[in-house]
């Protein structure tokens, strides 16, 4: 049984996700879509830290927050100009989207919900301690993940070059 | 023999051909004109000494000394094309009467004519005819060709060379290729003997495939066996039993065999211009005039004569095929002769004159049978082809300076040049006497011989021939005299007086002129037989003269001395009886001077029988049916195409779109089941 | 009230929906990346929460979401690295505009 302040905490981080991601992907200005973004990854984090992992929360704020939604920022104000608002949509786009949307959601909600009696599994186990994640990261045995670390790595470099690369002025 | 001076009278054309042909462009128009006459002259004299040692030399290998035979000798014979061990096509050189004797004509008459031509593929101005390299690699591609198919070993050989020959024959009557009137002429000969050629080659297939061989030595080998001259006994009887044995002795009423020597004989009924695949001949005059000399005088148009010649064994065993080969030629000889005596273009005249003379030598050889004189008629007909070879050939190339002087090939802008142009004059009426068959000239002592052959076999066609040999006379003597006499020469204003060609057109007439006065002394008997035995004891210069049948000859020389007069009274001052003629047989003179209507008649049958019945139908068939097939695939592809092309929009979110309904669609069916 | 998973999982599938709409809909190429940033993001907290539900002894779904972190940031630099270069050409970031390589 949970505790009532817990139910409130997640309540809270639920309602932000879903009011977040909604508004993000509808607002006109796109610079809000990107505060907006940023919140719904801030909540997404608390999320984390509410299920006990709190390194991959850190991560979450630390990467998705911290770098990549300045990126964002950095480009929008290289490609946009202050008070744009991006035209209104098309109303047969509109409907193209929502309706896949919420198709989506129907087929994929209904599945769920339909098995909500199996799945009743409660929250359990502990928050994994730092000494554990960093031996997983750097072993190279069962469940551990060097190999990927590494390959995750030449990737991010390759990336950088390529950023350059494409960015670069010519 | 070593193989060594053969393969070099076959090679040195060939190479003359690629040089020419592909570096004459380079060269200047004398050098390549020196090149080609002085590789002709070469392979001439190579050509001489072989024909000589065969003939003279007394070589073990060539005439058999006890019984005075001349045998075949395969010089060299290699495997070419190996499908399977009994499929083998060779290439090589035989070496026998006939090929000896061909070797000597080909190649002479062939050096005249690279000789004339420097003289005559330029203008008055000494500016040389566009293409004239060109030109002298043609004649040494037909000169290969040529001599590769009367030395062939086997008849695929001759096969493979008849084709070259024909289209060495394409090219260089199309030579003028901007004048519609050659291309079209060019066309005519190749479509009507390629259509002779699928005869042939039957022909070809049924006999090899009956006998299992291509080789003429096996085919016609001949033997003697006590003094009476006969295929050899193993090649008859081998050659009968198999066409008796065979699966398909009868094909509608003629054995095989008669089938495939039939067939074989329409591949040279093509190539010789016999009734009814004649129709090519004259329009191939649209060449240049040596090359009408060279191919369609003296050499090429005689192969069909050679090709019956070279398989004759065969043609004995089939009485029937001999009896087609005399009416044919006959006809032919007749129908041609009645055409020559009304034409007004000269090189026309000589070209249905080449017709009748040709069909004599069918004829000759129709009549031959080993029962009279030896097969009298065989060595009358290569007699008659030698002989005719060089006064034929000397007409044209007289014919030619004609044209070349007066720029025109109708005789009405001629008469009366005698004065102008002596030698061509001199020449000309020397080979008008050897063709009337006028003693001592070349043409009397050959078709002496051949009447002789075809009043052994039949009187008919003896009194038919013999009326030719004066209509021959007759047409001869009118072209004679309405170039040279008929009237004074009008020169038109502005124009120089027509005189002499330079020595390099004059210098062949005179040589070919002397040639026909001298070659009907040549003891052919002892030379050229079908079974290469020898017929007189004993030769001198006037051995043909003592075996002049005097009662034959009397007679041919009766009828041709008065056809001469008659032409003589008609034609030399201008007087109005040729109008009278005409008017008299309106008709007949119509349909003379449309050589009866012949041409017309292929019209009619390709353009309204063949085209209309068959090509049309079969070319809606394909417009409609079959490339409508293929059409309305290609529209039905279009369409479809264009139809869903605005599925590849570019746009990426459509993409995302139909994505999205996909997954979607494979979920809703996932939960479906699953529920 | 028991906390089970399709109390997470739901939300995490409004935010793909949300995903999917705003790849669907908006013209902004940015906009794109941040719907695209949404699905993703939304696909992590599943990983989370299948982790911690049903194997709470095991690292499998955390590090899973790590690394597709990881990428996503790799993927993210590469991608305003292209839009930036796209808005040089072209001096516009409309997806609309960005099909001339289809030809």
């Amino acid at each position: 049984m949970e505790s009532v302040g817990s139910i409130i905490v997640y309540a809270v981080i639920t309602l932000a996700i879903i009011v977040c991601s909604v508004l993000a992907v509808t607002t006109r200005k796109i610079l809000r879509a990107a505060t907006y973004l940023l919140f719904a990854l801030f909540a997404t984090a608390a999320l984390y830290f509410k299920l006990d992992y709190e390194f991959l929360g850190a991560v979450q704020i630390a990467v998705y927050a911290g770098g990549i939604v300045v990126l964002f920022v950095f480009s929008i104000l290289l490609t946009s100009q202050p008070g744009d608002n991006s035209a209104k949509l098309a109303s047969k786009k509109r409907v193209l989207g929502l309706v896949g949307a919420l198709s989506m959601l129907l087929v994929a909600g209904y599945s769920l919900v339909s098995r909500a009696s199996f799945l009743t599994a409660t929250a359990s186990g502990d928050n994994p301690v730092m000494k554990e994640i960093g031996a997983a990261l750097m072993g190279t045995g069962h469940g551990e993940y060097l190999l990927p670390f590494e390959a995750i790595s030449v990737l991010l470099l390759a990336c950088i070059i390529g950023g350059v690369v494409i960015a670069r002025k010519r | 023999m070593q193989p060594v001076i053969p393969i070099i009278i076959l090679a040195l054309p060939l190479t003359m051909f690629l040089v020419l042909g592909l570096l004459g462009h380079k060269m200047s128009h004398r050098l390549a004109g020196i090149l080609g006459t002085a590789g002709m002259g070469t392979t001439m004299v190579l050509a001489y000494i072989v024909s000589f040692t065969y003939f003279f030399s007394g070589n073990p290998s060539f005439v058999d000394a006890e019984t005075h035979t001349r045998l075949q000798a395969v010089i060299f014979n290699h495997d070419w094309l190996a499908f399977t061990p009994s499929l083998v096509i060779r290439l090589g050189f035989l070496l026998d009467p006939i090929s000896a004797l061909l070797l000597v004509v080909i190649t002479t008459i062939s050096f005249m004519v690279h000789l004339y031509s420097n003289g005559y593929m330029r203008d008055h101005h000494g500016v040389w005819e566009t293409g004239f390299q060109r030109f002298y690699a043609f004649l040494s591609l037909f000169s290969f060709s040529m001599l590769g198919l009367v030395v062939a070993t086997n008849i695929f050989q001759m096969y493979i060379f008849w084709e070259l020959v024909g289209a060495s024959s394409y090219l260089l009557i199309g030579f003028y290729y901007t004048k519609p009137s050659a291309v079209s002429a060019s066309k005519k000969a190749f479509i009507v003997t390629r259509f002779a050629d699928l005869g042939f080659l039957i022909g070809i297939l049924i006999l090899s495939f009956y006998t299992g061989t291509f080789n003429f030595t096996d085919l016609t080998s001949v033997e003697v066996t006590d003094g009476v001259y006969q295929i050899s006994e193993g090649t008859a009887s081998s050659i009968k039993n198999i066409f008796a044995t065979s699966a398909a002795p009868v094909f509608m009423g003629g054995s095989v065999l008669t089938w495939a020597l039939v067939l074989i004989f329409m591949g040279g009924m093509g190539k010789s211009a016999m009734m009814p695949l004649h129709i090519w001949l004259p329009d191939a005059m649209e060449g240049p005039t040596p090359v009408s000399a060279l191919i369609h005088a003296a050499t090429m148009v005689v192969a069909g004569v050679y090709l019956v010649a070279r398989l004759f064994p065969l043609y004995l065993m089939e009485e029937m095929s001999l009896q087609i080969i005399v009416v044919v030629g006959a006809l032919t000889a007749f129908y041609a002769a009645m055409v020559a005596c009304t034409q007004i273009d000269i090189k026309r005249v000589l070209a249905f004159s080449t017709i009748s003379q040709i069909a004599f030598m069918m004829v000759s050889l129709g009549v031959a049978r080993p029962e009279f004189h030896h097969g009298l008629g065989y060595m009358a007909s290569m007699f008659h082809l030698f002989t005719h070879a060089m006064f034929k050939a000397l007409l044209f190339l007289c014919a030619g300076a004609l044209i070349h002087a007066i720029g025109s090939n109708d005789y009405t802008a001629m008469h009366g040049l005698r004065k102008h142009m002596p030698i061509t004059h001199i020449t000309f009426l020397i080979g008008c006497l050897a063709i009337a068959g006028i003693i001592p000239f070349a043409g009397f002592f050959s078709k002496d011989e051949i009447l002789t052959a075809t009043m052994g076999h039949s009187t008919f066609w003896y009194i038919w021939m013999s009326a030719v040999a004066g209509l021959t006379a007759f047409y001869m003597f009118r072209l004679y005299y309405l170039i040279f006499w008929w009237k004074e020469h009008k020169v038109p204003a502005g124009h120089h007086a027509p005189h002499d060609q330079p020595w390099t057109m004059t210098l062949p007439l005179v040589i070919l002129a002397v040639v026909s006065c001298l070659a009907g002394f040549v003891p052919m008997g002892n030379l050229v037989t079908w079974n290469g035995h020898e017929m007189f004891e004993s030769v001198n210069f006037f051995t043909n003269f003592a075996a002049l049948d005097w009662g034959v000859a009397g007679i041919s020389l009766a009828v041709a001395i008065i056809a001469i007069v008659i032409a003589t009274v008609m034609y030399k001052k201008e007087n109005p009886l040729p109008e009278k003629m005409k008017n008299l047989l309106p008709n007949l003179w119509r349909w003379c001077h449309h050589r009866f209507y012949w041409d017309e008649l292929y019209m009619f049958i390709t353009h309204k029988i063949i085209f209309g019945c068959i090509s049309k139908p079969i070319a809606w068939f394909d417009h409609y049916i079959v490339d409508g097939t293929m059409n309305g695939l290609a529209l039905l592809t279009q369409k479809v195409s264009y139809a869903i092309r605005g599925l590849q929009s570019g746009n990426i979110q459509m993409y995302v779109w139909y994505y999205l309904i996909g997954a979607l669609l494979l979920g809703a069916i996932t939960a479906i089941c699953l529920i | 009230m028991e906390l089970t998973m399709i109390y997470y999982l739901i939300p995490s599938l409004i935010m793909f929906c949300c995903g999917v709409y705003g790849f669907i809909t908006r013209r902004n190429m940015i906009a794109i990346l941040i719907s695209l940033e949404l699905m993703l993001n939304a696909v992590d907290i599943n990983f989370v929460v299948f982790n911690r539900f049903l194997f709470p002894g095991e690292m499998e779904g955390m590090f899973f979401t790590l690394f597709a972190i990881g990428l996503a940031a790799a993927e993210t630099a590469l991608a305003i690295a292209i839009i930036i270069n796209v808005f040089r050409v072209s001096e516009n970031i409309d997806v609309r505009d960005v099909n001339k390589m289809k030809h």
